[in-house]
């Protein structure tokens, strides 16, 4: 780096450029000969948070285990963009079962390689918040309570996208689905205590769980990356914008899923056998208005008229995960320095 | 080997001389002893590589085992009743994606009201799934099949349920013999399957199929399935070069001048062949046909070995409710023309005597038999609850409405 400090608050954006970073250090995005798991060609819809999140994760999965890698994927948007037959976006082997079974699937393709004493070929299983936190969970429980040597990754869009945008237990209060509509002085999705997975995953004890989103893809990297150093059952929950079900702009994508951070709605943190071992922090944190108004989901919260309770409500949520994480307790990081 | 052994432990042997690599298994009665048996095998370092995972429900145990054969490992489970029917959606999967899986079914009732006798609803429901389906007669059979089954299923790339009735073959204790590892081994060769998921070829399987080829890929399904009957001759005679028994499709017994014939499925063979020789001593044509494949149905077969049959009775463990019999359709498909019964018999474990075949069989033979019979019905029992019914038409469930009635509750 010849010595020269970078400040993150240089580039506004908080992303820092590859152009500036060491080599070692550069996202591996930036490496020409990146595996391109899933290519060009796809169908999804522009902008769409899911094939960001799934191409970062997959080529680092590839980078960390030197291509050695099995993926088995959930029904699902990711699913059905990437493989209209006789296509596929998918280079690396790569196959597709159930919408309930990518957990179970992924432990058995890992149990045959166990068998056959391939283990260096590592197993990722991958699916929609549908997939993950509702029809798949009891595949994705046993997966984790046997501590099957599976990674499987959740890409977080908050709601059955490819069914035409259904509320799934992943979605949040208040949002607008096709199955949590507004009518009258009914607001969208109801307000409940969740299904928070990345804990629930964390209450099975299991090596690693971490969350990420595609606001921070060397994080997404540098979590991926770690996941493969370790054995037995990891978990990481990856929040993916749609643009399509969000009713946000294509060009949006990143900036609200680093909104959705910096408003404490979305923590980002690790956790290894139970134990949270490191938060990202909030650097800048912004009101829950500035992400949710980007969102036609949650159109009627600001017009005709502001409903203030709801965003209080939401805003309490946010001070929930902020207090019970600790989201800002480092309020220097805006100064901290990226050089070694 | 000859021994004394009970049907589960003979299977879980067979099995293990099949040398598979992944074993889920999720417990459900009748099939655990043979679960249990290999798990014991597993722990015990006698099946090693083979990886044994209790997995948290039928349908992970039946997602492993299509995870792990899509990766190129020989996979095997068992299960039963309410939890085939739990897999059902990964029945179809694995037989879509031509996955050789290999899985006991032993044979019980579905709920409600639960029931964990013997009959074949279980297996009868998923006979579309595209599992080719073998039914034993007895434990010897059971053991030949499941022998069989691993090799028929990977030649094909088909995946095969071996059913075999619950308690009545899993929990018996019956002389088995088995085959020794060398004939087996040279029976069946590895597993390896042309296309797996390895990083050395990187494939996608599992694409979302549209209208312009779905035909041809299950087309394709159809003629793989028949292909087993072609195949299942050969491979039989292979077997019986090693066991000294040939299994067949289709096998009729005491069928020569029989003008009555009953087709059956299962162990109640052993019941129908006794009745048939006591008829037959007194000098009544009656003969029985004994189908071991039911997926593919072997058509032809069947129509031979009912070639001189004026009538037939098909004796069915399971009900389609609202039409009678399932086998009776396929049968009376093979041979139009001809006068064809349904006698549905033994649900839920209810016995089947040789007292009421024999008395059903007479009936047959005398032309005095009712398209649709239920052996052993208590008509009492159902004539009250029909009246009642009739009488106030109020939803409610069967066995409970018996019961309140008895009670004397009101209506
Ligand atoms: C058993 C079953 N139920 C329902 C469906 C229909 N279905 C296919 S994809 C999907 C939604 C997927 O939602 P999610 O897992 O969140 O992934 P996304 O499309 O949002 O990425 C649904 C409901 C199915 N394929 N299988
Ligand atoms: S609907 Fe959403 S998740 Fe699906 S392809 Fe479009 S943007 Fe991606
Ligand atoms: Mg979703």
């Amino acid at each position: 780096m010849n010595g020269q400090r970078t400040f993150f608050y240089q580039v506004g954006t908080f992303a820092v450029g590859n152009r500036l970073l060491d080599p070692a250090m550069r996202a591996g995005q930036a490496d020409p000969d990146r595996a391109n798991a899933l290519t060009s060609g796809h169908r999804a819809c522009q902008g769409c948070g899911e094939a960001l999140g799934a191409r970062y994760v997959l080529d680092a999965a590839m980078r960390a285990t030197g291509g050695k890698l099995v993926v088995v994927n959930a029904t699902g948007c990711l699913e059905v963009f990437s493989t209209p037959y006789p296509e596929t976006s998918w280079r690396v082997p790569w196959l597709h079962s159930l919408f309930g079974n990518a957990p179970a699937v992924a432990a058995g393709a890992a149990a045959t390689l166990r068998a056959q004493g391939r283990d260096d070929v590592r197993v990722i299983g991958q699916g929609g918040d549908g997939g993950t936190v509702d029809i798949g969970f009891g595949c994705l429980s046993g997966m984790f309570e046997r501590n099957d040597d599976v990674l499987f990754v959740c890409y977080d869009n908050e709601a059955y996208m490819n069914t035409g945008v259904q509320r799934s237990g992943a979605t949040p209060p208040a949002a607008r689905t096709a199955t949590t509509p507004v009518v009258g002085d009914r607001s969208g999705n109801r307000f409940g205590q969740g299904k928070d997975l990345p804990v629930i995953a964390m209450a099975h004890r299991i090596p690693y769980v971490a969350t990420a989103t595609v606001a921070d893809l060397r994080d997404l990297e540098a979590k991926v990356a770690h996941a493969m150093s370790l054995h037995g059952a990891r978990y990481l929950h990856v929040l993916v914008p749609c643009p399509l079900g969000w009713g946000t702009a294509s060009g949006d994508t990143v900036r609200v899923a680093r909104l959705a951070v910096e408003s404490g709605l979305f923590p980002v943190f690790e956790a290894e056998h139970g134990e949270v071992t490191a938060v990202r922090p909030i650097r800048r944190r912004v009101p829950v208005a500035d992400y949710l108004r980007l969102q036609t989901r949650y159109r009627h919260l600001f017009t005709p008229t502001r409903c203030d309770d709801v965003l209080d409500a939401i805003g309490a949520v946010a001070e929930d995960n902020i207090r019970r994480y600790g989201l800002i307790e480092h309020r220097d990081v805006e100064h901290r320095e990226v050089s070694p | 080997m000859r021994s004394q052994i009970e049907g589960s432990r003979a299977v879980a042997e067979a099995v293990a001389l099949c040398r598979p690599q992944v074993i889920p298994a999720y417990p459900i009665s009748p099939q655990t002893h043979i679960v249990e048996a290999l798990s014991e095998r597993v722990a015990s370092g006698a099946l090693h590589p083979c990886v044994f995972i209790n997995a948290e429900s039928e349908f992970g145990a039946m997602s492993l085992a299509i995870g792990a054969c899509a990766t190129g490992g020989r996979s095997y489970t068992a299960t039963a009743s309410q939890g085939l029917l739990f897999m059902a959606e990964a029945l179809y999967n694995a037989a879509g994606l031509g996955l050789p899986i290999v899985m006991t079914v032993a044979n019980r009732a579905i709920g409600a009201p639960i029931n964990i006798w013997n009959d074949h609803s279980d297996a009868m429901s998923q006979r579309d799934s595209g599992w080719v389906q073998l039914y034993a007669e007895s434990n010897q059979e059971a053991v030949d099949l499941h022998v069989l089954a691993f090799r028929l299923a990977e030649e094909l790339s088909l995946p095969v349920m071996v059913c075999m009735d619950g308690f009545v073959l899993t929990h018996a204790v019956e002389p088995v013999d088995l085959p020794d590892q060398a004939g087996v081994d040279a029976f069946l060769p590895p597993f390896r399957p042309r296309q797996v998921l390895d990083p050395v070829a990187p494939v996608s399987i599992g694409a979302m199929v549209g209208p312009e080829a779905f035909t041809e890929v299950r087309y394709l399904a159809h003629v793989r399935q028949l292909e087993v009957l072609d195949r299942l001759p050969d491979l039989a005679g292979e077997l019986a070069a090693l066991t000294g028994r040939r299994i067949s499709a289709v096998t009729p017994y005491r069928c020569d001048d029989a003008d009555t014939v009953v087709v059956a499925l299962g162990s109640v063979l052993g019941t129908l062949k006794d009745t048939v020789d006591e008829l037959r001593d007194e000098g009544l044509p009656v003969g029985v046909v004994g189908v071991t494949a039911f997926r593919p149905f072997p058509v032809r077969a069947v129509a031979a070995a009912l070639a001189g049959a004026r009538r037939v009775v098909v004796l069915e463990r399971a009900l389609a409710a609202g039409v009678g019999g399932i086998v009776t359709a396929d049968v009376r498909a093979a041979r139009p023309g001809v006068a064809c019964r349904t006698v549905v018999a033994g649900l839920g474990g209810r016995p089947v005597t040789r007292a009421s075949l024999r008395a059903m069989l007479l009936d047959a033979v005398a032309d005095r038999l009712e398209p649709l019979t239920f052996l052993d019905l208590n008509r009492e029992v159902v004539d009250r609850e029909l009246a009642r019914a009739a009488a106030t038409r109020r939803s409610g469930p069967a066995a409970e409405n018996i019961l309140h009635d008895l009670a004397g509750g009101g209506r």
